[in-house]
């Protein structure tokens, strides 16, 4: 007998889909491989078919009116808490990061604090949003007249393809921020962070079905999304030129809200509110103030 | 497994038939031996007949004919205390048009209904073809006594009523009064008379067992019954792929035997399209194509046709519909 210890056998990760939150395998059995930038295998991801996009909108849409219900303080605690929980788990997503686009350690470490960071960010504009976009309008009438903005319903979002983690979280954090609920197709040749994403957001009170990660063929899922009558709106950030066309066609049909892509250098600047407001809706209400008298005045 | 009653010639004529197996009504002890010498269930193979039968997959042309034939089976069913008329003319306006935006949808088979409102059923139906089926027998407990549950019958069939669903007593039944339960089965069935069909629940969920299961479906067929119904929907547990396939057996063992053909109508918790394409091939797999009809099998559901209508919609356009695009109730 020998008395070397024996080498010990790696245990590598099943990437997993994350949908109403649970972590299912593609409905269809698929899965591809992912390899770093230089070309080597890192894992196998799941190669979502259109039935797991159908089953991650149902799933969005019951998680709708929890979220959506919820108040905006209340959302912003649960943003700030995935924040904590994606710091706790730093060093595994700079790896993932820096594998995925192929960066440094120090620039992948880079990305991921500005993610956390960018979660911070919109947590901290859950409840401030109404006040800026929303308000009282003056009116000739006597009249208290309110907009307040309300979330467009179920988004679905192509995430960017080059940005695998801090590109997605720049595209996901403003459209759950609001009350909406998204249904995220990953970057199609780095989606290992956003599948890891998913594990982050199951354990940071985000109530499952109100983010559903899905990996495979950009062009495939995004299709029948883009037609699907009970999705209310699609940000086409991970499209290219060709696809984003062909998409905002389909989306034509029950009257989606469409975001084109939008050229970004640098994910890390400063976002500002335009991808929150682009999933809300304005809900304008008109109340009587009551001074109807013939003396101008009933109080 | 043997799942054929003991007694009786294969397979008869349909006066014979009824002739071999009348002795077993003759007397409480007679009927006793009778159902307790039907074969005991096997309930591991059972469940497991059932759950690979609900591996089949049903795709593209045979998923569209499921689906329609499935939509043409549904019994409409609103039973809540909170009914009104205008609910109830709703339900009839979708009975009729279930799909408003594709008039080649079928319609379904009936509207189920409390009695007081099968007057109104009947006129929000009108000229359609679509029945109107009440329940009836102090539905769902049936826990009165007999002259209240034949009043409660009568008044339902005056009112119009096409079929009449009617309750067990089932403590009556768990008590082992085979009998009491049988009459009153038999008195009902003359209560309906010619103009309604009567379906006989057993509140499957509250047998507790799959032979009590298999009793209950004979003791319903040798009273008369023109369907058998699993439960009220009313209870945790209602129509299940395992007791709906015992009760197929049943339908087919007792033509088989007497050549009397008996529906049957799985109700309570089928609310997707798959699940009902399931039932369907259970179906087609036990008692055979002649069920395949709404004469002979029924849906009791409110939910299901809506999933129904959104897979429709989807198979015709090519697009997932959503619960925005089909009615609330």
């Amino acid at each position: 007998m020998s008395d070397r210890t024996p080498e010990r056998l790696t245990v590598f990760k099943t990437y997993k889909l994350y949908v109403g939150g649970k972590f299912p395998r593609s409905e269809s059995g698929r899965v591809y491989e992912v390899t770093d930038s230089k070309g080597n295998w890192l894992a196998n991801a799941p190669l979502s078919s259109r039935k797991d996009a159908r089953d991650a909108v149902v799933a969005a849409r019951k998680a709708f009116g929890g979220w959506s219900g919820a108040t905006a303080y209340n959302r912003g605690q649960v943003l700030y808490r995935v924040a904590e929980m994606l710091e706790g788990r730093r060093e595994q997503f700079v790896r993932e990061v820096a594998e995925a686009e192929g960066l440094s350690k120090a620039k992948a470490a880079a990305q991921v604090d500005a993610a956390v960071d960018r979660w911070v960010w919109y947590a901290g504009w859950t409840d401030k949003i109404a006040q800026v976009v929303g308000g009282g309008n003056p009116v000739a009438g006597p009249f208290f007249n309110l907009s307040s903005p309300e979330p467009t319903g179920v988004v679905a979002v192509l995430a960017p393809q080059k940005s695998s983690f801090l590109g997605l979280v720049s595209v996901l954090a403003p459209v759950i921020a609001t009350g909406n609920t998204a249904v995220v197709i990953a970057s199609e040749r780095a989606p290992l962070p956003a599948l890891s994403l998913g594990e982050v957001l199951a354990t940071s009170d985000v109530p499952g079905g109100v983010v559903n990660v899905l990996s495979g063929r950009t062009a495939e899922i995004a299709a029948p999304l883009a037609a699907h009558q009970d999705v209310n709106a699609i940000d086409l950030a991970g499209a290219d030129e060709a696809l984003a066309k062909e998409l905002e066609i389909a989306a034509a049909d029950n009257l989606k809200r469409v975001l084109r892509p939008q050229p970004v250098d640098d994910w890390t600047a400063t976002p500002g509110t335009d991808r929150m407001t682009a999933f809300l809706e304005t809900k304008t209400v008109w109340h009587p103030t009551g001074s109807l008298g013939a003396s101008g005045s009933s109080y | 497994m043997p799942t054929t009653a003991p007694n009786g010639p294969s397979a008869p004529t349909a006066s014979a038939a009824a002739h071999a197996l009348s002795d077993v009504t003759a007397s409480d002890a007679a009927l006793r031996r009778f159902l307790h010498g039907l074969p005991g269930v096997d309930a591991v193979g059972l469940e497991a007949r059932a759950a690979s039968l609900g591996t089949r997959s049903i795709k593209t042309t045979s998923k569209a004919y499921a689906i329609d034939l499935a939509i043409s089976m549904v019994d409409l069913t609103t039973l809540e205390g909170a009914d009104t008329p205008g609910k109830v003319r709703a339900l009839g306006a979708k009975a009729v048009h279930p799909d408003p935006t594709d008039r080649t949808t079928p319609t379904t088979a009936a509207v189920c209904v409390y009695p007081d409102m099968v007057a109104v059923a009947k006129e929000a139906v009108a000229g359609s073809g679509v029945k109107v089926a009440s329940v009836a027998t102090a539905f769902p407990a049936g826990r009165a006594t007999l002259g209240v549950k034949l009043a409660d019958v009568r008044e339902a069939v005056a009112a119009g009523a096409d079929e009449i669903d009617m309750v067990i007593d089932r403590g009556a039944f768990l008590a082992g009064h085979f009998m009491k339960v049988y009459d009153e089965i038999v008195a009902v069935k003359e209560a309906c008379g010619t103009s309604a069909r009567l379906k006989v629940i057993f509140e499957t969920g509250e047998l507790s067992t799959y032979d009590n299961i298999r009793r209950a479906s004979w003791l319903g067929m040798l009273a008369g019954a023109d369907f058998i119904k699993t439960s009220t929907g009313k209870v945790a547990v209602n129509a299940t792929p395992a007791n709906t396939l015992l009760m197929l057996q049943a339908v087919r063992d007792f033509r088989a035997q007497t050549g009397i053909q008996v529906g049957v109508k799985p109700a309570g918790g089928i609310r997707t399209s798959k699940d009902a394409i399931k039932f369907l091939v259970l179906v087609n797999e036990t008692a055979g194509e002649d069920w395949l009809d709404n004469h002979w099998f029924r849906f009791g559901a409110s939910s299901l046709l809506n999933d129904l209508l959104m897979q429709r919609q989807k198979l015709a356009t090519g697009r997932y519909s959503g619960p925005d695009y089909v009615t609330v109730d």
